[in-house]
């Protein structure tokens, strides 16, 4: 039964990833374009060169975080659809400290980089703490939060950071995090050190889950919040925990944009959507922080190749948006998936 | 004070219509036990539906375009909404993680097929868009009130008010209401009296699509008038966010909606209004998400959710 149950959790996000790309080969054979051609521009688009691979790697780094970040929660049974507003103060504080600060690049890069995480887990607290106390759910309250961090930041870089500009001046040297070194050895493609950031911090959140008692606990309250009590725990500690440190990583997906790729940020008309693609990446990953690399590798391929695909297929870059969709909802749906699988291993066995 | 209210409540009017619409397809989701974060996708699919016909079919409807368009939107906004209900109820999903998969899908389908169908990013504007009333024939020569609430309203406004007002006699008044409503309170209890949670479910979701649909065409063609990435930003999860602060009422979410429409009225009037001119536009453009957070922690009164929303449905477990 075990062995049985692992080798679904690895199948299922197979499957699923294989059923959205069938999923997307038919949509393009219905709207008149070649599958083949299509995909070869994608593969192309996010593997064809080295500035390719440079860009598919920048890509890549806030889906790792945002994707810990929506994973962690789950960890506590908690859905933080607020990523995507955990991202943007993140982003917006990691470039306040950015313009304002002088200092060293020693203390200034920390400082900014922790500046961003702060305010990613203070909007993160605000769901847990109503979670815990009042038991109000968190998903209702992180969506609303995610429109508060959207307006208010508007209003901020309106307002506060620049004088009616919809964007603000750049970060200063000293808080960068491009670097001349991977810049150059991928043609100069817009990578930065935060991939390093995010991989390590990748291994710190494995390390708090599977060998802490804080990631015990939470997994605990995760699985059975009455049991857990019971056992001794605080549970409203732990629910409240595990949204902060979860709203953190949101930040931290935010600084990588902001000390990052871009070095400023910008007035937002909708959504950045890197928290909202973090739900995707964490779902396919399983919650687990290996999979979450492996799950935002893959989302980051298809978002940067889409790229080449309405010059190299006359694509719309929208068909990966569609894929992703449709990959969630192969993962959510996998009742069903789990359900065929045993009835075919069932007639196997026969 | 009265030229403030003559100006305020016909555009609060106009912007409430959408929102009203898609939020009681929020509470006919929710009182059946199905939590719809997609209500934002359905939206996106109505507000698609409703330009593209009108832009396609102007000419052979004429005037009547516009209404042929949101009638097209609501059918479209039901059959989208089955993959939800599918999903949510059929294969037990987690209701939330497929409702924001059909967001992402909505937004994903429309515009890939305007790129595919127009060669850009977002269609041109429509021919035939909704156009006020200019004046309601008798109400409107009530002195104070009758220039309110009768003259330059959009007709679409009427109808979100009637429906609201037929929602809630459907849900507590019918037969059909009640067992929609045990279905989402006690599944289990309901499946013993005999009443099929899974069709009760799959019909609550698809009158939540069509409604979303609808109010996705109703937005497009009175405020939008086109078709791109950010012609629904948010109204469809403000319309949630509406059936909550209406504790998953039909006349309490259409009452929040009236709010928010006000709301987001006074921040495109304020300049005009000298007690407003002051206050900054952010503060009313986060108020409807703010005084939701409270609601919930019951600062505003206590909501309360249906006791089984957002539990899938097994049969035979307890």
């Amino acid at each position: 039964m075990t062995t049985n149950h692992k080798r679904s959790a690895i199948l299922i996000p197979i499957i699923s990833v294989l059923l959205g790309i069938i999923a997307g080969a038919i949509i393009m054979l219905v709207s008149g374009y070649n599958p083949i051609t299509g995909y070869s521009a994608l593969f192309r688009g996010a593997f064809g060169d080295a500035y390719a691979i440079g860009e598919t790697i920048r890509r890549t780094t806030p889906y790792i975080l945002s994707g810990l970040a929506v994973a962690f929660a789950f960890r506590a049974s908690l859905f933080n659809i607020g990523a995507e507003g955990q991202v943007i103060v993140g982003w917006l504080t990691a470039v306040w400290i950015g313009i304002s600060v002088d200092a060293p690049m020693i203390i200034h890069l920390p400082l900014a980089i922790l500046g961003a995480a702060i305010a990613g887990a203070i909007w993160g607290f605000i769901p847990g703490l109503l979670k815990a106390k009042l038991g109000v759910h968190e998903v209702i309250v992180t969506i609303m939060m995610n429109y508060i961090a959207l307006f208010s930041t508007n209003e901020i870089i309106r307002n506060v950071l620049t004088d009616h500009k919809t964007t603000t001046e750049s970060i200063k040297d000293s808080a960068s995090m491009s670097s001349e070194w991977l810049s150059s050895m991928t043609y100069y493609s817009r990578l930065h050190y935060g991939i390093l950031l995010a991989l390590f911090v990748a291994v710190i959140i494995w390390f708090i889950i599977e060998r802490t008692t804080l990631g015990f606990e939470i997994k605990a309250v995760g699985f059975n919040p009455h049991a857990s009590r019971y056992a001794g725990m605080n549970v409203s500690k732990n629910i409240i925990l595990a949204m902060v440190i979860s709203g953190a990583l949101g930040g931290l997906a935010g600084a990588m944009e902001g000390l990052g790729t871009y070095g400023n940020i910008s007035v937002m008309s909708g959504f950045s959507n890197i928290g909202f693609d973090g739900i995707a990446v964490a779902l396919l990953g399983a919650n687990t922080p290996l999979g979450v690399i492996l799950a935002a590798l893959l989302f980051g391929s298809l978002k940067e190749g889409a790229n080449e695909m309405p010059t190299g297929a006359g694509v719309p870059t929208e068909l990966v948006d569609i894929i992703i969709a449709l990959i969630i909802f192969f993962v959510a749906s996998s009742y069903i998936i789990r359900w065929a699988l045993l009835r075919y291993q069932g007639r196997k066995a026969k | 004070m009265i030229d403030v209210l003559q100006s305020i409540i016909p555009t609060a009017l106009f912007f409430s219509a959408p929102l009203i619409f898609t939020a009681l397809g929020g509470v006919f989701s929710e009182r059946s036990g199905v939590v719809n974060i997609g209500l934002e996708g359905l939206m996106v699919m109505g507000a698609f539906v409703a330009v593209v016909f009108n832009l396609t079919f102007a000419d052979v409807f004429g005037s009547w375009t516009p209404w042929v368009s949101i009638v097209i939107a609501m059918i479209v906004g039901a059959i989208f909404s089955i993959i939800h209900a599918v999903a949510s109820v059929s294969f037990r999903a987690d209701q939330v993680v497929s409702g924001v998969a059909i967001n992402f899908l909505a937004l994903g389908i429309g515009i890939y097929l305007t790129k595919q169908w127009y060669g850009k990013g977002q269609t041109d504007m429509v021919a035939q868009p909704f156009f006020t009333v200019n004046k309601v024939p008798i109400l409107s020569d009530i002195p104070v009130i009758g220039p309110m609430f009768f003259k330059g309203i959009y007709t679409t406004s009427y109808v979100a008010i009637l429906f609201a007002i037929v929602a809630w006699y459907i849900l507590y008044k019918t037969p059909f209401g009640l067992r929609l409503r045990s279905v989402g309170e006690h599944p289990m209890a309901a499946d013993t009296n005999g009443i099929n949670v899974y069709k009760m479910r799959y019909i609550a979701v698809i009158i939540s699509g069509a409604l979303g649909g609808l109010g996705g065409g109703v937005f497009a063609l009175t405020i939008a008038s086109n078709f791109s990435q950010t012609t629904i930003v948010g109204q469809g999860f403000i319309s949630l966010a509406a059936v909550i602060f209406g504790k998953w009422h039909p006349l309490g979410a259409m009452g929040a909606a009236l709010f928010f429409g006000l709301a987001q009225s006074l921040s495109v009037v304020s300049s005009s209004i000298p007690l407003l001119s002051n206050v900054p536009d952010v503060i009313l453009l986060i108020a409807p998400y703010v005084l939701t957070i409270l609601a919930l922690a019951g600062f505003i009164g206590r909501a309360e959710a249906p006791k089984a929303n957002g539990v899938p449905y097994i049969k035979g477990s307890r």
